[in-house]
């Protein structure tokens, strides 16, 4: 009973967040660099910012991640960073070699005011930027935002510093993925290209952070997208962009610099989402839908309709980043689960908004709060019990008290492996989601059944 | 728009002059929007009439992260556009982590878009550049033309010269350029002269002197610019002289700062000249 001294009486907090649901900015920022060929993310502070970020990335995706520091002592932060950050630009680009050095900002480097586009110019004109080379950055102060933020905000630094416009336009579409796992950015780029439809995605982070074993150490793995994909995206046709908040201001970017019209959709994260990311695509490309995915969408519906009693009436608690949740919620709602406790740390009323009009129709109060904690998330469901949480690592404590069946999902995932290999995007991503959710109840109901109704066939 | 941040030493009167030139831009049928950057929040005080502003940094504190345009600017003498970014009290927690936050979100919320029709932005900056925070208005696409006021005391020139020193830092990087020296006189002997020198070692140009006269003052106590109070006084047509220099100023340079024992000199020369 590790957290036997959650309260159920809710009180309306002034201050004080008690275990959250969610993390920095800066490891967002991370997270996205990653997704560029070549790319080596550099943590613009202390040390401290940059060992914690890089960890807990190993740790949710059990690959080494590789990054640099501009190491703050005590004098950069009273004299300002720009020394260090020279300095840094030199040594990396001498000693790693790396197509892109992507600076984010930390807590105290914003406090103190380091203008990271002016230290970037002044690095150019001393010659420490060699040709062909690019420092691109993003600002990320911890203390506006979460890691949510952070990664929207170095996916739109891609933008500002390399979308190139040519004058005309070309016939292949940007992607946007989303805050999502290595293995959704490959079914995504797998799905478009069933479709025909040529695309760039960025960022792309597919074979750097779920990569081989080969025995031999890489620094700079094979994915990634380009430098030079990354300009052609002010030249397509469209942008489609996936998850408002995480793809959002990119695409909006886009729009504005190099007249790339934008269509920001949900996470294809389910039945319904995943049929509007396709729909859309198809209406681009002008194609129909071939058969292979048909096929998929098939499978997915037919695992829905043979196990709906299992999913009817449950009672759902979910934690997690609002552009999951959004399309987690829907996907739940279309099984006749009922998701009725919601928190996100990022945010944001419209989420709020929106998980409403979603889940309208519930028999129950559906409890939602974008800027909420997960203690808020116990006292709700201590108050109004579940069937069913979905929600990162950090669950586990309330699920193990409460005694209630937990599907991992989300970031971070610290003690199970699967997530960076198995896809919960487009319909075979939504048939694994059915899996992981039946296991779960299944498991449970096999438990718990008196032996006069312990059933083999289920 | 042409976005223009003034400077100086802190008393030397960069909230009067910028507010009185801004009345005599608005006079001129100008669209102006006045950004206080200073935690005081008294650099629109004249051209509301007193009235305390709620400043961008109390509104963030009290309402969260939704906050409106229209929470935090206010119109004042003649249609200018007012806006305070405010800041901690003396003591306690980061001014220039303010000045950064409340200048991101006038960004955010389209404060400076082509649709409010806007000539001129002003920043009224506190005192020195001290930290990044208070050079945060002279950073890549925001204030791209500085005045520095100053008057012929030994510090006010002292603290100019560190001004410049801060202006070529972020002039070698973005566009900004220093537009001229303010005189805002205090009387002190040779005063014209020596400023002028100063100017002449900076690389630029005084742009105007104002005479020290008591309305000012008087149209403080009345919490309005002498241009409202008073418009038929001299004093006035010096503020309305100096709002169509920096309307016709072409003059926009990287200063050239000089170093102590250069500046000690110009003062010995002109002050002991008197």
């Amino acid at each position: 009973m590790l957290l036997r001294h959650t309260p159920n009486e809710i009180k309306e907090r002034s201050a004080l967040t008690i275990n959250p649901a969610k993390t920095c900015q800066p490891i967002g920022a991370m997270y996205a660099a990653l997704g560029i060929h070549k790319c080596l993310p550099h943590s613009h502070g202390s040390q401290g910012c940059y060992a914690y970020h890089r960890s807990t990335l190993t740790r949710h995706y059990k690959e080494p991640v590789m990054a640099a520091t501009s190491a703050f002592t005590e004098g950069a932060s009273v004299f300002g960073g720009q020394a260090n950050l020279l300095q840094s630009i030199n040594n990396i680009f001498s000693v790693y070699e790396p197509d892109v050095i992507a600076v984010h900002t930390t807590c105290l480097s914003e406090t103190i005011g380091d203008d990271i586009p002016q230290i970037i110019a002044k690095a150019r004109d001393e010659g420490k930027i060699p040709a062909g080379k690019y420092v691109i950055h993003a600002n990320t102060p911890s203390y506006v935002g979460t890691h949510v933020t952070g990664f929207a905000n170095m996916v739109k630094g891609m933008v500002d510093y390399f979308a190139e416009a040519n004058g005309h336009k070309e016939q292949w579409i940007n992607i946007i993925p989303g805050y999502v796992e290595p293995c959704d950015m490959e079914e995504i780029k797998r799905l478009t290209k069933e479709l025909g439809v040529p695309s760039i995605m960025f960022p792309d982070t597919s074979e750097v952070l779920n990569g081989p074993q080969t025995g031999k150490f890489h620094m700079f793995p094979a994915g990634g997208v380009t430098t030079a994909d990354l300009m052609r995206t002010g030249a397509a046709v469209g942008t489609v962009a996936l998850g408002r908040l995480a793809s959002g201001p990119a695409a909006r970017a886009l729009d504005t610099k190099c007249k790339v019209p934008c269509e920001i959709l949900d996470l294809p994260i389910g039945l319904k989402a995943t049929d509007i990311f396709i729909d859309t695509l198809r209406q681009i490309a002008g194609v129909t839908v071939p058969d292979a995915i048909n096929l998929e969408r098939g499978r997915l519906l037919d695992v829905i309709t043979d196990m709906h009693q299992y999913f009817y009436g449950r009672k759902v608690a979910l934690a997690g980043d609002p552009d999951q949740l959004i399309s987690l919620t829907q996907f739940l709602v279309d099984l006749d689960m009922w998701p009725i406790h919601i928190v996100t740390g990022t945010p944001g009323k419209k989420f709020e908004t929106r998980i409403k009009e979603i889940t309208r129709e519930s028999p129950y109060p559906v409890n939602v709060r974008a800027g909420g904690d997960m203690f808020l998330l116990h006292q709700w469901i201590r108050n109004e019990r579940v069937d069913l949480m979905l929600g990162n690592t950090y669950m586990k404590y309330i699920a193990r008290d409460e005694d209630i069946p937990l599907v991992r999902y989300g970031f971070p995932i610290l003690d199970r492996i699967g997530h960076s290999y198995f896809p919960t995007v487009g319909y075979r991503g939504g048939l694994r989601l059915l899996e992981k959710i039946l296991d779960a109840l299944l498991d449970r109901k096999d438990r718990d059944a008196p032996e006069e109704s312990f059933e083999l066939v289920m | 728009m042409r976005k223009v941040a003034i400077y100086g030493k802190g008393g030397i009167g960069k909230s009067t002059t910028t507010q009185n030139t801004v009345a005599g831009l608005a006079e001129m049928g100008r669209k102006v929007m006045v950004v206080g950057c200073d935690p005081k929040a008294d650099s629109t005080r004249l051209l509301l009439g007193g009235l305390a502003q709620k400043s961008v940094l109390d509104t963030l504190r009290e309402e969260g992260e939704d906050v409106d345009l229209e929470d935090i600017r206010r119109t004042g003498f003649s249609g200018t556009v007012c806006v305070e970014s405010g800041g901690p009290e003396p003591g306690v927690g980061c001014a220039g982590r303010g000045i950064i936050t409340s200048i991101n979100l006038l960004e955010q919320l389209g404060a400076y878009a082509d649709s409010e029709h806007l000539d001129y932005a002003f920043y009224d900056v506190l005192g020195d550049v001290v930290c990044g925070g208070f050079a945060m208005p002279i950073r890549e696409g925001k204030a791209q033309e500085i005045y520095i006021v100053v008057s012929g005391e030994m510090m006010a020139m002292y603290a100019a010269n560190n001004i410049c020193k801060g202006i070529v830092k972020f002039a070698e990087a973005g566009g900004v350029r220093l537009g001229g020296l303010i005189c805002n006189s205090r009387n002190v002997d040779n005063e014209r002269e020596m400023i002028e020198a100063l100017a002449a070692k900076l690389g630029t140009q005084m742009i105007h002197f104002i005479p020290r006269d008591n309305m000012v003052q008087r149209a403080e106590i009345n919490r309005k610019t002498v241009i409202e109070y008073d418009p038929t006084h001299s004093q006035a047509d010096e503020y309305r002289t100096l709002a169509r220099k920096i309307e016709a100023n072409k003059m926009h340079v990287i200063p050239k700062p000089m170093s102590t024992d250069d500046l000690e000199k110009l003062l010995i020369e002109y002050g002991l000249a008197g």
